[in-house]
């Protein structure tokens, strides 16, 4: 396995989906390559960072007091 | 002028750990003040969400709106099956991936040049340096954390739906398949590419731990 096939493969490594005859070229690939495993470990940080980033965005976002009057002045009258 | 979305400055959020059973019978019977804890207790996390997929805050906004009043038009057929949380947050995803749709939008810019090339044997032609601890400690930073989100932003709509409903919002391959009109296969292709396109966008800071 080249580092090509080996990136092919990285999004089903890191949900824990690729097939057991892949997984065992794909992890020998990787105990034998370097800049893979740094790029594998980037992958994970980059996932990782997004999450983080926009989990915190949720945590502290604040609904604008016009923007709920507004939801609540659209409201129907009664459920149709 | 379009208003920004602004961060908590230390407000009182509202209780998130409500009856769900009760607040719906309420809002079946027409209690108008059900309909308002309804909006208070679930609209801050529901607008995030919309911000990421909608990718401005200006239609997030609208985002929102259509979604609580499309929720209270369909009050009828949620019998209970899912959380209220999780089916509000069904609706809001539908409602930014319409506006998505419908928004007069320029061609999608491609996102090659941030993917990483290869020489002709098969190797990576860019030798990566480990990011270390520096990552971790970058991203408990306010201000990388803003940083990320902008980068996530700059991704072709296409792409950055895919990594926030997947990535973010936690849908499996099969649902955000689902969702986008798409299959599980293109699901992954571009999730592949999302997500390198964005290390790309964020070795720099991520790399050097700073920004």
């Amino acid at each position: 396995m080249k580092c090509r096939e080996c990136d092919a493969f990285l999004v089903d490594y890191v949900s824990g989906e690729l097939p057991a005859e892949v997984l065992a070229t794909f992890e020998l690939h990787l105990s034998r390559c370097r800049n893979c495993r740094t790029y594998l470990e980037q992958y994970r940080a980059t996932i990782d960072a997004g999450k983080t980033a926009c989990d915190a965005y949720k945590e502290g976002l604040r609904m604008p007091e016009e923007l709920i009057q507004a939801i609540l002045a659209a409201k129907p009258k009664a459920p149709s | 002028m379009p208003q920004t979305l602004d961060q908590d400055q230390g407000d009182q959020r509202p209780d998130s750990s409500v009856d769900e059973t009760e607040l719906l019978s309420r809002l079946r019977a027409g209690d108008d003040a059900a309909y308002e804890e309804l909006v208070r207790t679930y609209s801050p996390r529901l607008l995030a969400v919309a911000r990421r997929i909608a990718g401005t805050d200006e239609d997030a906004r609208d985002v929102i709106q259509d979604a609580f009043l499309n929720a209270f038009r369909s009050l009828k057929n949620f019998h209970g099956d899912a959380k209220l949380s999780t089916w509000l947050h069904r609706i809001v995803v539908n409602s930014a991936l319409m506006k998505l749709r419908t928004r007069k939008r320029k061609p999608e810019e491609s996102i090659e040049p941030l993917l990483p090339s290869f020489q002709a044997d098969g190797h990576y032609a860019e030798k990566f340096s480990s990011w270390g601890d520096r990552a971790d400690e970058a991203v408990s930073r306010t201000e990388t954390q803003e940083l990320v989100r902008q980068r996530i932003d700059e991704l072709p709509d296409s792409f950055r739906t895919v990594l926030v409903l997947r990535d973010i919002e936690g849908l499996d391959t099969e649902e955000t398949a689902r969702v986008l009109d798409t299959t599980p296969n293109a699901v992954k292709i571009r999730l592949h590419r999302a997500r390198a396109a964005l290390r790309t966008l964020l070795a720099p800071h991520l790399g050097r731990g700073e920004l």
